[in-house]
């Protein structure tokens, strides 16, 4: 029981990491029906770039708390940009053309961010400083968390929270959920499409970033393609819970996480990955509007 | 038909008799287009069935109802687009085609035969619609009063009992709805098909239509003769109008 | 009859520049032409499923691991005895190993159409997206299932395979698949795939059974992809999971979006061009996956119809073509 319960403790850490990835997917597939390959890499760049804010900023030298949230920050920033640019450069000029065209796109963003970063930061792994120190706080019952674990549940939900309170209450959220629905009468409205679709990059990118510190503070070693498998994983926990969904992501997050955990510890370690595109069949093939989703049907 | 709260069709009884040229009208939403996909097999109806010659139809596959003799046109133009005007008819020559998969990697006679009669049939009706001289011509390029007589073309090659047409006149201007019409007329009688027809054209459904059914709101509301339709009193404040009753009407 | 001759001559033809070709080129050039094959086999196979049929599959190169692993397992296992016995009776050579490379290849080709028919099936309910996401999900999970089974070498992979791949046999290989292709695309079958592509509803309510000519377009898809497996796992004396990644289901989606989906000739051209991209840029070997991320990209921008768009490369229709530029329009 001791360990189930440690396990759970341990799926729901990762099911957050999962859910603020999967809330960038599900954005942007909501808005422009684009599945943003990219997407992981954002992840990775998140990692990368507060390693080097931290390491320039001597951030684990004296750890406190201000510098950690300093160190996050800049991260998001510096991907909130790169969402950006690869929106305005690579995705607005296919957003005429055929989907597999904007997909084929896609992938090739993810291939140049995982190339490129290969080029810049080099192919060994790098270690990221202990921002925070480690230590484990007891919750009974044999159960124990690190405080990273804690960290990364508290500021993935404050996150989330912060991602709905702009979603449901402003006008910019607004914006997005009317875009979502229909470009040309969100246009018709006033609303300016390129604007929110920025917006919407920009706020997913900026939450894969985070993701990415936040895994960064548990397992140190970061290298360039670490952002392929949770990116897929991500992914499939955003059509788990309905593509398109915010909440529904949040969802399949947590499902996806804790699905991993037990699959390793009970099952095999190395049918982990195996299970992300297990549970994607299974879904796709008896719901595949996802959990929370709605079914839209073609109009004949 | 339901969708999630919604009655598209309810409690609606059609009887369109063999050979007859039967019209559908009503407002829009009032569910015309339902009927035709209910028919022809894209949905299967939550209650009620479907008969063909007294044979029930209901929830088969749309090819399989294709095979059985109904085809049809679309309410926005389904052609295929990068394909000939001669291919998008050979299409529909597909289900009566003789020769199989391997015939056709191995180009065997049977199949060069198959082919020869499919392409001849193809140009054929091509002829019964005035296109062929089009016959080259990539769908997407035609004009638009063009692109509809293609998709009747085609869906008169699958050789159907009953052909459902959605709106075939729409956006024609009115020389062109008048070709239609006496195509439609000539279409019947060459090809013994029985026609249901779908239009907000009242000249031409009160033209050539034999039998009208007006549905609103998913319900019939009236069925009988153009000129019984016509002064039903109930059809008219459907349509919501004096310029309808102008329509419907004054002489044209 | 006709035919037959035809099929005659190129295959008399495609065994003279076997026997030719490895002695008038070096072995590089060599290799590179035989990887082109390969990838031809592999680009027209998957235009078949992308391109016709206008399925977004993704996940062609488990269809490939798929006839490779099998082809060896096959070879290992029962191929080589037969050559050995073959061979005892006094046939020669070449002819006992193609002989068996043959049935090798139909055995991989065989596994991979029975996987492309348990891959197609499932994913006909989805369209675009969905689809593209399945297929690539199949192409992992059959990866990682390889990964995992230790009988057939896991993630060591198998050696020691035979090298009966040659110049005449990946010809053959590309002359079926164009054939094949071909005269789909020529016939009432054909037609009913590109149906399917260009309006899926109007087909079927024409009488076209989209379920089976996605499933068809499918088999005969992984099939060949199977058959390139085979091929190039004789060639390479080794297989392991990692030739079959989901980078080298994008590197075949690549060449069939290049080409321009729906043209043979245009799959055959990008194939070509891809496989030999990397050994120009060998020089530059760092940036090459940069150079190539950056080609996609460019390429999507400015021209996603590819270089042939859905047009086939046709000698007659270029000259029509020139003819009625200097004509009247």
């Amino acid at each position: 029981m001791t360990e189930f319960l440690q396990q759970m403790v341990n799926g729901i850490t990762w099911g957050s990491v999962y859910a603020l990835i999967a809330l960038g997917y599900t954005m942007v597939y909501g808005i422009l029906r684009l599945i943003n390959f990219a997407h992981g890499d954002v992840y990775m760049l998140g990692a990368f770039f507060a390693y080097y804010v931290a390491r320039f900023t001597n951030a684990a030298s004296s750890p406190n708390p201000f510098k950690a949230v300093m160190v996050l920050l800049s991260s998001m920033a510096g991907c909130g940009i790169v969402g950006f640019l690869i929106e305005r450069f690579a995705y607005k000029p296919v957003r005429k053309s055929s989907r597999l065209a904007a997909l084929i796109t896609a992938i090739g963003v993810s291939l140049l961010l995982e190339n490129g970063g290969l080029l810049l930061f080099g192919a060994d792994p790098k270690f990221f400083p202990q921002i925070i120190p480690a230590r484990n706080i007891s919750l009974g019952a044999g159960v124990t968390i690190s405080n990273q674990q804690l960290i990364v549940i508290l500021v993935s939900l404050l996150l989330m929270y912060l991602l709905r309170v702009i979603v449901m209450h402003t006008r910019t959220g607004k914006a997005m959920r009317a875009v979502s629905y229909s470009h040309t009468a969100a246009s018709l409205m006033g609303i300016s499409v390129d604007r929110i679709i920025t917006f919407t990059f920009v706020l997913g990118s900026m939450l894969a970033a985070a993701a990415g510190v936040l895994v960064a503070l548990q397992n140190p070693k970061i290298e360039p393609y670490m952002g392929i498998m949770p990116g897929l994983k991500a992914f499939v926990a955003a059509v788990l819970g309905g593509i398109g969904d915010i909440p529904g992501a949040v969802l399949g997050g947590l499902v996806m996480g804790i699905a991993e955990v037990l699959v390793v510890g009970y099952v095999s370690p190395t049918w982990r990955d195996a299970i992300a595109f297990i549970l994607l069949i299974v879904i796709l093939l008896v719901r595949p509007s996802g959990i929370l989703g709605k079914h839209s049907a073609e109009k004949v | 038909m339901q969708f999630g709260g919604l009655k598209a069709v309810s409690e609606l009884e059609l009887t369109v008799p063999s050979g007859e040229l039967f019209g559908l009208i009503g407002p829009n939403g009032a569910g015309k287009t339902t009927v035709f996909n209910l028919i022809t097999g894209v949905y299967a109806p939550t209650a009620g069935r479907v008969l063909l010659d007294d044979q029930p139809i209901q929830g088969l596959k749309p090819h399989v109802i294709a095979h059985r003799g109904i085809t049809r046109t679309f309410q926005n133009i389904r052609l295929f687009s990068t394909r000939s005007c001669r291919d998008n008819v050979c299409i529909a020559g597909h289900q009566h085609a003789r020769a199989g998969l391997l015939d056709a990697l191995v180009r065997t006679r049977r199949f060069e035969q198959d082919e020869r009669s499919l392409m001849r049939q193809a140009d054929e009706m091509l002829a019964v619609m005035e296109l062929e001289a089009r016959a080259d011509v990539r769908a997407a390029d035609l004009p638009y009063g063009q692109q509809r007589r293609l998709e009747i073309a085609r869906a008169l090659a699958g050789r159907p009992r009953l052909l459902l047409l959605d709106e075939p006149a729409a956006g024609l201007n009115p020389q062109e709805s008048d070709g239609l019409m006496h195509l439609i007329e000539d279409i019947r009688h060459r090809f013994a098909v029985t026609i249901l027809l779908i239009e907000h054209d009242m000249r031409v459904v009160m033209g050539i239509c034999r039998r009208i059914a007006v549905l609103d709101y998913g319900v019939k509301i009236a069925e009988g003769t153009p000129e019984q339709i016509r002064t039903d009193p109930r059809v008219i404040e459907a349509y919501l109008g004096e310029e309808v009753h102008a329509d419907l009407g004054g002489g044209h | 009859m006709r035919q037959l001759i035809w099929l005659a001559g190129s295959i008399a033809a495609l065994a003279a520049i076997g026997v030719a070709l490895p002695r008038a080129v070096n072995p590089y050039v060599l290799q590179v032409i035989i990887m082109c094959g390969i990838n031809v086999i592999l680009a027209v196979s998957l235009n078949l499923i992308n391109g016709f049929t206008g399925q977004f599959s993704i996940g062609h190169a488990g269809f490939m691991a798929v006839g490779a692993y099998a082809s060896t397992v096959f070879t290992l296992q029962i191929g080589v005895k037969w050559v050995a016995a073959l061979e005892a009776l006094g046939a020669p050579g070449w002819l006992a190993q193609g002989a068996a490379l043959l049935m090798a290849l139909l055995v991989g080709g065989g596994l991979a159409a029975v996987a492309g028919y348990l891959v197609g099936l499932p994913s006909l309910r989805l369209r675009g997206d969905y689809l593209a996401i399945v297929t690539l999900g199949f192409g992992e999970i059959i990866r990682v299932m390889i990964l995992n089974i230790d009988a057939i070498g896991g993630a060591r992979g198998i050696a020691g395979i035979p090298v009966w791949t040659n110049v005449f046999w990946v010809g053959a290989g590309v002359l079926a698949v164009v054939l094949v292709s071909h005269h789909l695309a020529h016939s009432t079958h054909g037609r009913a795939l590109f149906a399917i592509r260009d309006d899926e509803v109007a087909a079927e309510a024409l009488g076209v059974d989209t379920t089976r000519y996605k499933v068809m377009a499918f088999v005969i898809g992984a099939f060949f992809a199977g058959v390139a497996g085979g091929l190039f796992s004789h060639y390479l004396t080794a297989v392991n999971p990692n030739s079959f990644t989901f980078l080298k289901s994008i590197e075949v989606v690549a060449m069939v979006v290049l080409g321009g989906m729906g043209s043979i000739s245009g799959s055959v051209m990008a194939a070509i061009l891809l496989t030999l991209a990397p050994e120009v840029l060998r020089p530059v070997k760092d940036y090459r996956m940069v150079f190539y991320s950056i080609m996609l990209i460019v390429l999507m921008i400015t021209r996603p119809q590819g270089l042939m768009g859905s047009r086939e490369l046709s000698l007659p229709a270029f000259l029509r073509r020139r003819r009625s530029a200097t004509g009247p329009a």
